[in-house]
């Protein structure tokens, strides 16, 4: 066995490529092996990777089937008529909280007119945002709604909302923002309280185009 | 284990030192030395030696954010300053000190239990090793450049990224973030090539069941960290591109969610965790079972909780923010899961008492420090117990009690295991005995000043005090004080283990092949310190 040349001198032939000689049993095998080996577990890496940017779309499905992050739609629902969803549930009474974040940078000054809303499931309201330019500029926002809990996202749909759009105040305007919405019937029944809350936000400072 | 002892006596003779004068990388001197070396003895002492520079630096950066923390109110640094130093201190601690390691255990060691000639992809392994410093000097270079007034220092978010903070931050989010995506590399590099190891380059006869629990456990390490550190890879290149180009992958105002980065994050960062621990349970079996002069009991049963927690590492990632808001059936899902890796956890803990169990037990550093981290470590895990419980979890997230509880699991876990192993095998790396009454004064010292660091935090986190904050009420005042002496003696004891380090590979009595009395295993039939090139005949495992 000694006479046999000794493992490969790594600095002169990496155990990689094919030359590699040793008097280890199966050693031609080896380089063979380990190469094919190393292809192997690159696909690992390649399918880890691929898998991490495919849980963004696959976070958003999941959130939107089953309201995993309380997210709520920037299009107006629509709500066929007579099905289940127009139907009032006078029995029933769900509280509607109203809550906003201006987030840093913004120079409105924000609240809802009303704290908070008794609603029957199936009919339509109309709550409203008080927001004024507290600036000298005038400044386009936008706002992000959410809503926990957030299994209840679904059924709280929004036949018009301020949300839809961007929104532009001129220096010192103040506008009443409008929000009409229904409660689906669908509402699950343990839920007795939903909270809406507005996150809103300066367009030109986070790059938003539409 | 049982394999390892088995060894023909015709194949385990080393051939005589003269035959490497046909090795060019003999006549290298100095730097280029290391710089060109495929040794995987070379690269491991690279790694080993790497990892204990950054562990001193990480260590001085929580020094200086506990000294700020001895007193109630901001006495010594700005709120900002404070932030950026506990969050590259954990990135230290976590990518430079931790992880490289446990890759210097694996290269130095694996080859050598295992009966390969060297890793599989040397010219890789070098690359691997020195894609580390650049690394480490992105993480820290912001607070240089921040003194020549470029930049406002370095990431200040903590080591979590968490948007939309890291969205907002300054350019030590970017140097982090690449960082860490050079650390990532190193870290895939170092795993295929572990990897590729193990699974072509055992000894003839050393079945799978054969194979020694270090290595088993950082097979499984390794795959982790091949399924994960691409998607941690893929969630900064997000944030990004979130930061420079418009894209809104976590920005809430373009459609985005702040959650999902938390989501991707601790897809990453839990496994992360068993990623740092689980070379540690491998070799604790080794160390137990050399100074009880016993078999590891439980071989089979060991190798089968690896993969169990390595399994289940994958799926609870979302205990990490319970608090962020999830339907009340995800909450559950996660802490059941999350609960149920105590259970392999415990065969663990099981196995390692059964080893000892009526041996004759000695107590020689490394074993005391192996005997320090089963208690200690125990204490980590039965507080993420605590933590995993929903219910529980809204009052201690986010407080004292969470940063008690992962450096009982990371610092007695992860530091004390990586020390019991650097004392285990420093005889068997240098050739020398490492200085015995020094090295039980630094664990003794070691022991007590852990607990008198970490312990109050416990306390702390209970009475509500919240972690990552500068400030703190009154009413914490003193247990703040104790912890903040107690990190300082933490930190000056380990300038004994440096010192100690530094003298064995210096000099000291000679150590045996064997060096200890009850040790069994491959590298132990080499001479002390081996060959620069070992097993070039492989043994043969019966």
């Amino acid at each position: 066995m000694r006479g046999s040349p000794g493992f490969s001198p790594p600095l002169r032939s990496c155990c990689i490529s094919a030359d590699c000689s040793s008097n280890v049993d199966k050693q031609p095998d080896l380089a063979v092996a380990n190469r094919r080996l190393v292809w192997k577990l690159l696909w690992i890496v390649a399918a880890a990777s691929v898998f991490g940017f495919a849980l963004v779309p696959l976070y958003n499905v999941l959130c939107a089937a089953t309201g995993l992050n309380g997210k709520s739609s920037l299009r107006a629902d629509t709500v066929p008529e007579n099905t289940a969803a127009t139907v009032v549930d006078r029995s029933r009474k769900v509280t509607i909280e109203f809550m906003n974040t201006t987030m840093a940078g913004l120079p409105w000054d924000i609240h809802p007119a009303q704290t908070h809303m008794d609603v029957h499931p199936g009919e339509p309201n109309t709550a409203t945002y008080v927001v004024r330019n507290v600036s000298k500029q005038t400044i386009v926002g936008q706002a992000v709604p959410s809503i926990s809990p957030g299994q209840a996202a679904q059924h709280f749909q929004k036949l018009e909302c301020f949300c839809f759009t961007q929104q532009s105040l001129q220096p010192g305007e103040e506008k009443i923002m409008p929000l009409t919405f229904i409660v689906s019937p669908k509402l699950q029944q343990d839920i007795g309280t939903i909270t809406l809350s507005y996150a809103f936000f300066d367009t030109a400072a986070n790059n938003i185009k539409r | 284990m049982t394999a390892a002892t088995n060894t023909n006596p015709a194949h385990t003779a080393q051939p005589p030192h003269g035959n490497h004068d046909s090795h060019q990388e003999e006549y290298r001197g100095g730097i280029m030395r290391w710089l060109t070396t495929t040794n995987h003895k070379d690269i491991g002492t690279m790694y080993l030696t790497f990892s204990l520079i950054m562990f001193f630096i990480g260590g001085i950066m929580i020094l200086a954010v506990r000294a700020e923390l001895f007193q109630p109110g901001i006495q010594l640094m700005k709120p900002e300053f404070f932030n950026q130093l506990i969050g590259i201190h954990a990135l230290v601690m976590i990518f430079a000190a931790l992880m490289p390691a446990a890759t210097g255990f694996a290269n130095w060691q694996i080859p050598l239990m295992i009966g390969a000639p060297d890793m599989a992809l040397p010219r890789i392994n070098n690359w691997g090793f020195w894609l580390l410093p650049p690394a480490a000097t992105l993480l820290i270079l912001p607070f240089i450049l921040a003194l020549f007034g470029i930049g406002d220092g370095a990431l200040a978010t903590g080591w979590t990224f968490y948007a939309p903070l890291s969205v907002q931050g300054g350019i030590g989010v970017d140097f982090a973030i690449f960082a860490v995506h050079i650390f990532g590399i190193s870290s895939i590099l170092g795993s295929i090539n572990i990897i590729v190891t193990i699974v072509n380059m055992r000894a003839p006869g050393m079945t799978w069941f054969k194979l020694p629990l270090f290595a088993w456990a950082w097979l499984i390490t390794a795959f982790l960290l091949i399924a994960t550190i691409p998607v941690l890879a893929g969630a900064v290149t997000m944030l990004l591109t979130d930061r420079h180009f418009d894209t809104h992958f976590f920005n809430a105002a373009g459609g985005g969610d702040p959650i999902l980065f938390q989501h991707l994050f601790w897809f990453f960062g839990h496994p992360e965790v068993y990623i740092l621990l689980l070379p540690i349970w491998g070799l604790i079996p080794h160390v137990l079972s050399t100074f009880t002069r016993k078999p590891v009991y439980g071989y089979r049963a060991q190798v089968y909780a690896f993969w169990g927690i390595g399994v289940l590492s994958v799926i609870v990632w979302a205990h990490h923010f319970f608090t962020a808001g999830m339907p009340v059936p995800a909450l559950l899902y996660f802490m059941y899961s999350t609960m149920a890796i105590s259970i392999p956890l415990a065969v663990l803990f099981f196995c390692w008492i059964a080893t000892m169990w009526r041996g004759a037990m000695t107590f020689e550093t490394p074993m005391l420090f192996a005997l320090g981290f089963i208690v200690l470590f125990g204490i980590g895990g039965l507080t993420g117990l605590v933590l995993a419980d929903v219910a529980a979890d809204a009052q201690y997230h986010h407080s004292y009690f969470v940063v008690a509880h992962f450096h009982y699991t990371l610092f007695s876990g992860g530091i004390m295991g990586i020390m019991t192993g650097v004392y285990y095998w420093l005889p068997k790396w240098t050739g020398h005995m490492y200085n015995e009454k020094l090295g039980k004064l630094h664990f003794w010292l070691t022991v007590v000043s852990f607990n008198l660091t970490f312990m109050p935090q416990f306390f702390l986190g209970l009475a509500g005090m919240p972690r990552r904050i500068p400030d703190y009420a009154l009413q914490f005042a003193d247990f703040n004080a104790i912890s903040t002496v107690g990190a300082f003696i933490l930190g000056f004891s380990q300038l004994i283990f440096a010192w100690n380090i530094i003298q064995c590979a210096r000099g000291g009595p000679k150590a045996s092949d064997k060096v200890w009395e009850g040790s069994t295993g491959l590298e132990w039939q080499l001479s002390s310190p081996p060959p620069h090139h070992s097993w070039e005949t492989q043994p043969v495992v019966k």
